[in-house]
């Protein structure tokens, strides 16, 4: 087995051993923190220990019992929801309107709308607290809304781009010539084939606005703070378990939209391009 | 991007017709561009408009006089060049190391069979997914003094004394080498991915070894993905705010927190303004200098 060729040019696994085994650490170094943290979730002790001497709940009776941890998670998904409702029906559009459109200027919007992407997060921060003060959004959740809604466009515009690549436009085309009107081409000839790079975008759009930590510092607050604006100023302060608890529960929100994410790249991987 | 074939999709625009489809041409030009009118109404707002505003805000101190003084007090405050020298310092450190983390573990991924990469990608991608939030904290729980691997290490009698692993230099460098890999590998891994293999088969075949078949053939293939990774990371590190904030004890200051800092505690805009002014036209030439060299659009719509 180990002295079977592993590539093109003959070299042993044998001889690739080291590779494995550097490849393996550096896996662990990526996996193991954020798992580590589940366990420790689970010990009774104050002093965060691994492997917990004994178990319980304590921590998440402590996070679900508080009012504040209660309300700050009710905001985060609020504005992760709205997030996904609103930027994904953008982006969607906006590539569409970029892929079809033969315009001179499309280069340059493109650029446009991913700028919110390439821009320092601090500088958007501090320049949407800025602005919203003067429109006074600052500590509301619409406020947070537009604000992650415009950091998700990038991630949906990009997903759906490449969807609508690999999607062969002349079929909307043949509805259309057929008598369907653009919009109606578009929601029951396009939209289905390229349904999951929609949803890909929608997941972006959802874990970006959840995952959002340094605007929502800046512009969240009062009782529309975010969970991510309260676990950071906590951890400002000390290491309280009740994070641990907190994180657990963030960990597996990750992994089922992972999962989700997954299924649905395999699908479009699946599914046959013209 | 292919746009429709105008000219095939309607045959033979016929000398009288052809204003009138000019005409729709334009008015369709239009439709679309409407269509990404919300979008673009979001990012000017939220990202145009207060930039240019803070862009302008640089250039007045805190009397409202004209100035240049918040440009130059870059140059000339030693606090303010030690700072710029923390972040290039620890953005070269991060860099660096992600590349020997990173370059090993996507080429391995690149030559698994299909089955065995996926699983191994999850180890990728689930960090990728995780909260930067949670994983900084699980660093803090990892890295403390009472912490596992102090713990550990004196169970095992490496160490006898718990070393200072956080809320310092060291701290900040493991938990952002850490957050960063991911993007690291991912466009590596799509680089690495789209190389031919039969060039490998031909360096084999005139008689190369596995080594020199690796560093004269595959290398120099995979030096865009590569290129394209490092800017990645390295564009992210100088903007960096969380995990030094969390993991570097206020002692080590990096450029994101200076102007953090001076606005929250400092209500100096003008300062606040020109440091994100430096920043974003450093973060762009970076990025413009890498999509001129290759495209980088190219290579991040492949691993997501």
């Amino acid at each position: 087995m180990l002295n079977r060729p592993a590539s093109e040019t003959q070299i042993t696994h044998l001889q690739r051993l080291w590779l494995y085994f550097w490849c393996g650490l550096v896996m662990l170094f990526l996996i193991l923190p954020s798992l580590i943290v589940i366990p420790m979730s689970f010990s009774d002790s104050i002093y965060l220990e691994f492997p917990p001497q004994s178990w319980s709940l304590r921590w998440y009776e402590n996070y679900l019992g508080s009012l504040e941890w209660r309300e700050a998670t009710y905001v985060s998904l609020k504005a992760a929801l709205f997030t996904v409702l609103v930027a994904t029906p953008m982006g969607t559009a906006a590539a569409y309107g970029l892929h079809v459109s033969g315009m001179r200027f499309a280069t340059i919007i493109r650029v446009a709308l991913v700028m919110p992407l390439m821009t320092p997060i601090i500088l958007i921060a501090i320049g949407a607290f800025y602005l919203f003060a003067k429109l006074h959004l600052n500590y509301t959740l619409l406020g947070l809304i537009i604000a992650h809604s415009t950091l998700a466009i990038p991630f949906v515009l990009v997903t759906v781009s490449s969807g609508l690549q690999t999607y062969d436009m002349n079929q909307e085309m043949v509805a259309r010539s057929l008598g369907a009107s653009r919009l109606r081409a578009f929601f029951t000839v396009t939209l289905p084939q390229i349904r999951f790079s929609v949803i890909s975008g929608a997941l972006f759009a959802f874990i970006t606005s959840l995952d959002e930590v340094i605007v929502a510092m800046f512009i969240s607050g009062g009782e529309n703070a975010t969970l991510n604006r309260r676990m950071f100023n906590a951890l400002r302060d000390q290491i309280d378990p009740t994070i641990a608890a907190i994180s657990t529960c963030l960990i597996l929100v990750s992994i089922v939209l992972l999962m989700i994410a997954q299924f649905f790249g395999t699908q479009r991987a699946r599914r046959p391009t013209p | 991007m292919t746009a429709i074939p105008r000219d095939t999709a309607i045959p033979a625009a016929a000398g009288n017709n052809a204003d009138g489809l000019a005409e729709d041409a334009r008015r369709e030009r239009w439709q679309m561009f409407g269509l990404c009118s919300p979008a673009l109404l979001l990012v000017g707002l939220v990202v145009f408009i207060p930039v240019g505003w803070l862009f302008w805000l640089s250039f007045f101190d805190a009397q409202g006089v004209l100035t240049f003084e918040n440009y130059e007090r870059m140059w000339g405050s030693r606090s303010y060049i030690r700072t710029f020298q923390t972040t290039f310092e620890i953005s070269f450190i991060v860099t660096a190391a992600c590349v020997l983390m990173g370059y090993p573990l996507a080429y391995m991924l690149s030559q698994l069979p299909p089955r065995a990469a996926g699983i191994c990608m999850i180890f990728v991608i689930l960090p990728f997914w995780t909260s930067l939030l949670v994983r900084t904290y699980a660093w803090l729980v990892l890295l403390q003094r009472q912490g596992l691997i102090n713990t550990w290490m004196i169970d095992l009698g490496i160490i006898d004394e718990p070393m200072r692993l956080v809320h310092n230099f060291t701290g900040t460098v493991i938990g952002m080498v850490h957050i960063l890999l991911p993007f690291l590998v991912l466009p590596l891994f799509a680089a690495m991915k789209s190389i031919d293999r039969d060039y490998l088969k031909a360096a084999a075949n005139l008689g190369a070894s596995p080594t020199r078949a690796f560093w004269q053939v595959f290398f120099p293939l995979s030096l865009p993905g590569l290129f394209a990774g490092i800017v990645l990371v390295f564009v992210l590190c100088l903007g960096f705010y969380v995990t030094p904030a969390l993991l570097g004890g206020g002692k080590t200051i990096m450029w994101a927190m200076r102007i953090e800092t001076s606005v929250n505690l400092y209500a100096n805009w003008g300062a606040a303004s020109a440091l994100g002014v430096v920043l974003l036209i450093v973060t762009l030439g970076l990025l413009y200098i890498l999509n001129k060299a290759f495209r980088l659009d190219k290579l991040m719509a492949g691993p997501r």
